[in-house]
């Protein structure tokens, strides 16, 4: 976790903070967020859906962002903080370029989804929820994606993918960041 | 304001519209247990310590945030009810990594207290054992998740009386710990203002004045009151 300095001056927030994304982008990104804010007139009950703007633009909640949200809807830190890590559809760290969702609804299971999830953590060296360190691919499960007729199934940046074997899985996820 | 009479353990109490049966019980001079209820506060109604049965409830409910009502009977210390508070504890100490050999309120917790009272000497479910840490970021004063039971009186003695609002939850479920503003270390939260309330607020060693060791954190619980009076009542008792 890196220390935010809170010592940081007013200014700071106003310009607004500098990442690694391309400057223009970002401002662009806060421009949006700016809208929104606006929209709810600053109040602090719009802080989900403000949040919910923020992760649509950015696409994971940064520090800098959660910080610059509480500064403008004036409120703690903390409670920030503790909404956005509350709820499953925010995510605090940036998501893989490809994501790959396993369903481990009840049909998926039967036919062996844990497995099929296992090895992939195991070949990805990650943990389901967590994206591979260089960044490529994220890991995700689901319950159920309604598509019990295809069981084993699994997403692949938003292609479905039924019947699979553990190598079927892997195949597909190779195929992802070859076709970079 | 109108007065309710109620039967609590069969003695009759009578107490006003909007009296919490907890209160209205302590007020009758029966002690029902609790964990995250602190005079003062906004009852959080979490820890479960202090359900009691009532007649024609299907539930059980939590005394402090149930309002006392005409014609009420309510049981506090029925076996069932002692059987689950028991449980609740042993579940307290399976959850955390509760050692009392070695924590700063060792004598002096009210995870303790209870476990005494309650005649709990071993847990019936496996330890959970969770990595948890410690941070003591903070000039004079840690904090050990470690002996942390999730009460919240940290949170609501900083936002209700302190007014700085330092901690939150963070998190859910069982991967819930409370967070200092956006998960930064104690000591670089600006908003902190060290006013060590938290630490008088903790029913256990969790949050605790740097120096002191085993068995040695003492708080001053009837400061938290004197405050609360004087800015509610601008009545000043010390």
């Amino acid at each position: 976790m890196p220390a935010l300095s809170p010592q940081a001056p007013p200014d700071r927030l106003t310009q607004h903070p500098s990442s690694p994304q391309d400057s223009a982008t970002c401002d662009r990104h806060y421009k949006t967020l700016d809208t929104t804010l606006k929209r709810n007139h600053y109040q602090p009950d719009a802080l989900i859906e403000v949040l919910h703007k923020a992760q649509e633009s950015f696409g994971y909640l940064e520090d800098e962002v959660l910080l610059y949200i509480a500064r403008q809807l004036k409120q703690p830190l903390s409670r920030v903080y503790g909404v956005a890590s509350f709820y499953h559809l925010f995510s605090l760290k940036p998501s893989g370029i490809h994501n790959c969702v396993v369903c481990l609804g009840t049909a998926c299971y039967v036919k062996g989804a844990r497995q099929i999830l296992d090895r992939l953590e195991l070949e990805l060296a990650i943990k389901v929820g967590e994206t591979t360190s260089d960044g490529q691919i994220s890991l995700l499960s689901a319950r159920c994606l309604g598509a019990c007729g295809l069981a084993p199934a699994a997403v692949f940046d938003g292609e479905v993918g039924g019947k699979l074997t553990a190598e079927d899985a892997l195949a597909r996820l190779q195929a992802l960041t070859i076709n970079d | 304001m109108s007065v309710k009479t109620l039967k609590i353990d069969g003695k009759d109490v009578a107490a006003e519209e909007g009296t919490m049966l907890l209160q209205a019980a302590q007020d009758a001079g029966i002690q029902i247990p609790t964990l995250c209820f602190l005079a003062g506060l906004t009852p959080a109604a979490a820890c479960r310590m202090c359900l009691v049965e009532v007649e024609g409830s299907h539930k059980l409910l939590p005394a402090c945030v149930t309002e006392v009502a005409e014609g009420m009977v309510v049981q506090t210390h029925t076996p069932k009810l002692q059987g689950f508070r028991r449980m609740n504890v042993e579940l307290l100490f399976a959850e955390g990594n509760h050692v009392c050999a070695v924590c700063v309120a060792n004598g002096n917790c009210e995870l303790q207290d209870l476990a005494i009272a309650l005649g709990m000497d071993h847990s019936r479910f496996p330890y959970r054992f969770p990595d948890r840490h410690v941070d003591i970021s903070h000039d004079q004063f840690g904090i050990d998740h470690n002996r942390c039971v999730l009460c919240t009186r940290c949170v609501r003695v900083c936002d209700e009386i302190e007014g700085a609002h330092v901690w939150d939850v963070a998190q859910r479920g069982e991967h819930c710990f409370i967070v200092s503003g956006l998960h930064q270390p104690w000591g670089e939260v600006d908003a902190c203002t060290s006013c060590g309330k938290c630490v008088d607020a903790c029913p256990t060693g969790a949050i605790f004045r740097k120096g002191s060791t085993i068995g040695e954190k003492e708080r001053d619980r009837a400061k938290l009151e004197f405050l609360v009076t004087a800015r509610e009542k601008h009545q000043w008792t010390r």
